[in-house]
């Protein structure tokens, strides 16, 4: 359950003006049932995904050693407080390239009623030991 | 509101600067639940053999979609957001690290009502992303 004051938290995080991020009404003007996260507010929600990715015991994956390549969103709204969201990630490859791997996983995040909400998609390379 | 009709291919929609602190790099990991020591901790950074504390890659693409939901007005107007991550940005413990944000349009989509931004940001003259694309629904006319 996406909460206002984790929106609001985040929302100044990334130094966001809008006040449709932290007052209601504001929202409510706009057309939104609550207050709208900012657009990386997704990886809160992918975060708890990666880092079950992360620890699974057969995933053998120095966290130390882990970097970010790149990640991408692809929405088909933006997540309101109130939203319960579910989020399920598939590892779509693992490239071997010098000695690194390079993990791209796609986390799908829905809705209560099933909706697709948002397709977050991070690229991790694990650098090779020393 | 921005309308598409009057967007062209270069034109520039958004320029801002930032800065960030070691606060902002605290305020982020708990904003985002992303506790790697390495966003706060000289020690353990130097551990791993990096030059200092180096911001989240996630603090700094959020930061710099933000001059683009500005101009838009509204988040829900952002259809796709993608970033490489090429260089870190080392925050120092006092002087923090200024970024700088320009986002240009890229290509404007007539049929799809729909616009790509693309965003140069910058560290001590260096670009720090890589491809990063905005794409924005937009109505025809204002």
């Amino acid at each position: 359950m996406v909460g206002r004051e984790k929106v609001r938290e985040f929302a100044r995080a990334v130094m966001a003006t809008n006040a449709i991020h932290t007052d209601v009404a504001a929202a409510r003007a706009a057309g939104y049932a609550d207050l709208v996260a900012p657009p990386t507010f997704a990886v809160v929600v992918q975060e708890k995904t990666l880092a079950q990715l992360l620890a699974m015991p057969g995933a053998n994956i120095d966290f130390s050693r882990v970097v970010h390549g790149s990640q991408d969103f692809t929405f088909t709204r933006p997540i309101v407080a109130g939203d319960e969201l579910t989020a399920v990630l598939t590892v779509e490859s693992v490239k071997s390239l010098a000695g690194n791997s390079l993990v791209t996983a796609v986390s799908q995040i829905t809705d209560a009623a099933g909706g697709h909400v948002v397709t977050a998609t991070s690229t991790l390379v694990v650098r090779a030991d020393d | 509101m921005p309308a598409l009709t009057q967007l062209a291919v270069g034109d520039e929609v958004a320029n801002a600067a930032y800065r960030f602190t070691r606060e902002s790099l605290v305020r982020y990991a708990g904003a985002s639940g992303d506790f790697n020591a390495i966003h706060y901790r000289d020690d353990v950074a130097a551990s791993v053999g990096l030059p200092g504390v180096l911001a989240h890659g996630m603090l700094t693409m959020g930061v710099a979609v933000q001059p683009v939901v500005e101009w838009l007005g509204d988040p829900g107007r952002v259809l796709g957001y993608q970033v490489k991550f090429t260089r870190p940005i080392l925050v120092d413990p006092v002087e923090g690290a200024e970024i700088e944000v320009l986002a240009k349009v890229g290509a404007v989509n007539a049929e799809e009502h729909s616009a790509r931004i693309d965003l140069t940001v910058t560290f001590n003259g260096d670009t720090v992303l890589g491809k990063a694309q905005v794409l924005v629904s937009l109505t025809a006319s204002a």
